[in-house]
């Protein structure tokens, strides 16, 4: 047997006082770390095994577990981290690309928690959201140029919008990354809020296609479901070019979880590897772009406004104007931090760049250009609570997605090993006995909690502000400052700093 | 019913409209005079037809298409049959770049020469076996990533010395079959693949594919079928399995 560098990232710590070796962790952990030893008589752990789901500890009816990071430090080094370290004995082993899950964990900026929110004083006076109305009604798509009114009437035909009772929709999460019950969760409760879930590119499971109307239907490189019934179901139809963890590179859902179901829904073989090509290959420049977004438009009768989700790569200002250009209705922009179900480690944690810097930039762009009418501008990556969502509008989204966050309030721990097919949270897994841990009742009341205190939030942040609509505050920069930004990002971002 | 319109000078979502309404108001089959270059023909129809088109259509000829049969009697452009679910495209003439791009049922027959990237992620999925036949030859990146479904190049009259693919032929191919007549070039063959002879049950497959060819396009079967073929098989079904490490 050769040597095993590799050392456990986890201290699993039971507590024997405690523990009634009752087994539950051991059926719990998809990841076998807890196994019950019948000659001793009692439950023990590997560590190596642990992913630090919590899943174990959350379940534990004794609270005799703690996962801790585990206790060994390499010999000081600035520059040689145990990460960097790490990776080289998992590569030499293995000779493989480094894989992940989630958004990226290293220290990049975050703009947000650079960014202030105005409150009004004296001036001019805030509302409260509880006694007076309060209006966060979004309506995606591309508007015209000018409005003709007769009678008070319009006098003709608005292009297609999506209509959001509140500017948060789930980000695109394929059946195949995420479990069925995931997307029951999500279609559910934004058929009950008033807003969308993104089918991802895996197609629409024949039990959601009556969630249609709370559906954006995804068409990626592998086309996988798409066909004029699945097109026609959904609201709007979103081209996925690219995606924030993984700007340029394709994805490879493995055949294992290509069973029965997912291979119905993406209509493929059974068992088959469905492989997204990094490119289109129907689409070489913006010019084919625009030829898919109108074979797209025609499938779907002119009736469903069409989106192009890109990652935030360097020049995403002048590749959002040609999207635009092209003949889409919305464009979607998912940041440096977007998550992921599977994504090669150095891609997700060094391709890109961040949200806020890029919904800055193409919003003043298009601006510039005299054509942000002309689309809708939403945008994801890392989008963690309220407060990101109300500065990401004041810096000119119209919407954003979330979808991490959505897990989140699903159960999802960040233990970033998604692309595994072992979550013991029922989520990144097509195991029938892992997805039946994820109740889509409770999951999509969950979910729809979590919109509702946001929503509740974002109301309160508006009114401070003496803001009584979302619309107001769209591209509504001055009512941010920074804090801590040089004058290069304070430009970029187009904010005063604070005390100006 | 047979409907007939005159395409000349009509943008295409005029012509589309007017196929639509064709449609609607019962017409079985549309002949399409003076087309030239409109896009998307075949696609926004509510159900299956036969469609006849006279000239030349332009690109996304049937994308999404479902059920319904297109003949051009002339060339045809790129994306031809784009992510097609069903039905059958003959197009008398050359095409494109990009034809049959994530084909997952249906036909697409082609007299003459195709362009570049054709039949890339071609799909199967239960009953549905996309088919594509090239008469003449193909350029580079044939069958790329292709994930299941026929696809055929004759080579049909075709310059001597002239290679019958271009290169990197079925590179990422992890599903389906392609049939080449006559020899395939080792060197211009994607790593992914591998060259078979035929059994009796790719002759069995082959054969009725080729009648229903040569009878669409009034081409001599035997003619075609006397000269031996050899067909290309992805050697694995995970091509990249091997790819990745656990972070």
């Amino acid at each position: 047997m050769s040597l095993d560098y590799t050392t456990p990232e986890f201290l699993i710590e039971r507590n024997r006082d405690r523990c009634i070796d009752c087994k539950v962790c051991v059926n719990q952990c998809a990841n076998e770390a807890h196994e019950y030893d019948e000659e001793e008589n009692k439950v023990v752990s590997d560590d190596v095994k642990c992913v630090n789901c919590h899943r174990c500890v959350a379940l534990c009816p004794t609270r005799a577990l703690t996962i801790r990071r585990y206790p060994l430090e390499y010999r000081q080094n600035a520059g040689w981290t145990a990460h960097d370290i790490n990776s080289i004995y998992k590569q030499a082993a293995s000779g493989g690309i480094l894989l992940t899950g989630m958004g990226t964990d290293r220290n990049y900026p975050i703009f947000w928690d650079h960014l202030l929110l105005n409150a009004s004083q004296v001036t001019n006076p805030s509302i409260d959201p509880l006694r007076e109305p309060m209006e966060l009604k979004t309506f995606l798509g591309r508007k015209p140029n000018t409005l003709k009114i007769e009678n008070g009437r319009l006098t003709e035909k608005m292009p297609p919008q999506l209509e959001l009772e509140l500017p948060i929709m789930f980000g695109a999460m394929s059946f195949g990354s995420v479990s069925l019950n995931v997307q029951k969760s999500l279609a559910r409760a934004a058929a009950e809020s008033g807003t969308y879930f993104n089918t991802g590119e895996g197609g629409l499971h024949s039990d959601l296609y009556r969630y249609g109307g709370n559906a954006i239907v995804q068409v990626a490189s592998g086309r996988f479901g798409v066909y004029s019934e699945y097109l026609n179901a959904g609201s709007a139809v979103e081209i996925k070019i690219g995606q924030g963890a993984k700007p340029g590179i394709g994805g490879h859902l493995p055949g294992e979880k290509v069973g029965r179901e997912v291979s119905l829904t993406r209509m493929i073989p059974e068992g088959s590897d469905a492989i997204s090509p990094a490119p289109h290959h129907d689409i070489y420049s913006i010019e084919d772009l625009g030829q898919l977004i109108f074979s797209l438009k025609e499938a779907t009768n002119y009736e469903k406004p069409v989106s192009v989700k890109i990652a935030a790569v360097h020049n995403v200002a002048a590749i959002a104007s040609g999207i635009v250009r092209a003949g889409a209705d919305i464009v979607t922009i998912d940041g440096l931090r977007g998550g992921t179900g599977a994504a090669p480690l150095r891609t997700r944690d060094n391709v890109g760049i961040p949200i806020e810097l890029a919904l800055a930039a193409v919003d003043t762009r298009l601006r510039e250009e005299g054509i942000r009418h002309r689309v809708s501008l939403v945008i994801a990556g890392s989008v963690r609570n309220s407060a990101d969502i109300v500065k990401a509008v004041a810096l000119g989204a119209d919407a954003v997605y979330i979808a991490s966050a959505a897990l989140i309030s699903l159960g999802c721990h960040m233990c970033q090993k998604c692309y595994t097919g072992k979550c013991n949270w029922g989520i990144a897994t097509q195991n029938p006995n892992l997805v039946k841990r994820l109740n889509p009742d409770i999951g999509a009341q969950r979910v729809a909690n979590l919109l509702r205190a946001w929503t509740l939030e974002i109301k309160e942040l508006l009114g401070g502000m003496g803001i009584n609509a979302l619309e107001s505050l769209r591209g509504n920069r001055l009512m941010l400052r920074g804090v801590g930004l040089s004058e290069k990002e304070l430009q970029i971002l187009g904010v005063k700093a604070a005390g100006e | 019913m047979i409907k007939t319109i005159d395409a000349k000078g009509l943008y295409y979502r005029q012509l589309n409209d007017m196929i639509q309404e064709a449609v609607n108001q019962g017409a079985e089959k549309i002949i399409l005079t003076n087309v030239n270059g409109q896009r998307y023909i075949g696609t926004r129809i509510p159900r299956p037809v036969e469609i006849e088109i006279k000239g030349v259509p332009g690109n996304d000829l049937g994308a999404f298409m479902n059920g319904s049969t297109v003949i051009v009697r002339d060339n045809g452009q790129d994306a031809i049959g784009n992510t097609m679910n069903s039905g059958k495209i003959v197009v008398h003439g050359h095409a494109g770049d990009v034809l049959g791009y994530a084909m997952r049922g249906g036909e697409l027959f082609i007299r003459g020469d195709v362009g570049y990237r054709v039949g890339i992620h071609m799909k199967e999925y239960e009953d549905n076996i996309p088919v594509i036949i090239v008469g003449g030859t193909a350029g580079s990146f044939l069958g790329e990533y292709m994930a299941g479904g026929i696809l055929v190049v004759l080579g049909l009259e075709r310059q001597s010395g002239r290679p019958i693919t271009g290169n990197y032929l079925g590179t990422g191919m992890h599903g389906g079959v392609i049939y080449v007549r006559g020899e395939v070039d080792p060197t211009l063959l994607g790593r992914e693949v591998a060259v078979f002879e035929l059994d009796e049950a790719d002759k069995k497959i082959l054969c009725s594919c080729l009648h229903e060819y040569c009878n669409d396009l009034g081409i001599d079967y035997e003619e075609v079928i006397k000269e031996n073929f050899v067909k290309l098989l992805p050697v694995s079904h995970r091509p990249y399995g091997n790819l990745y490490t656990p972070a």
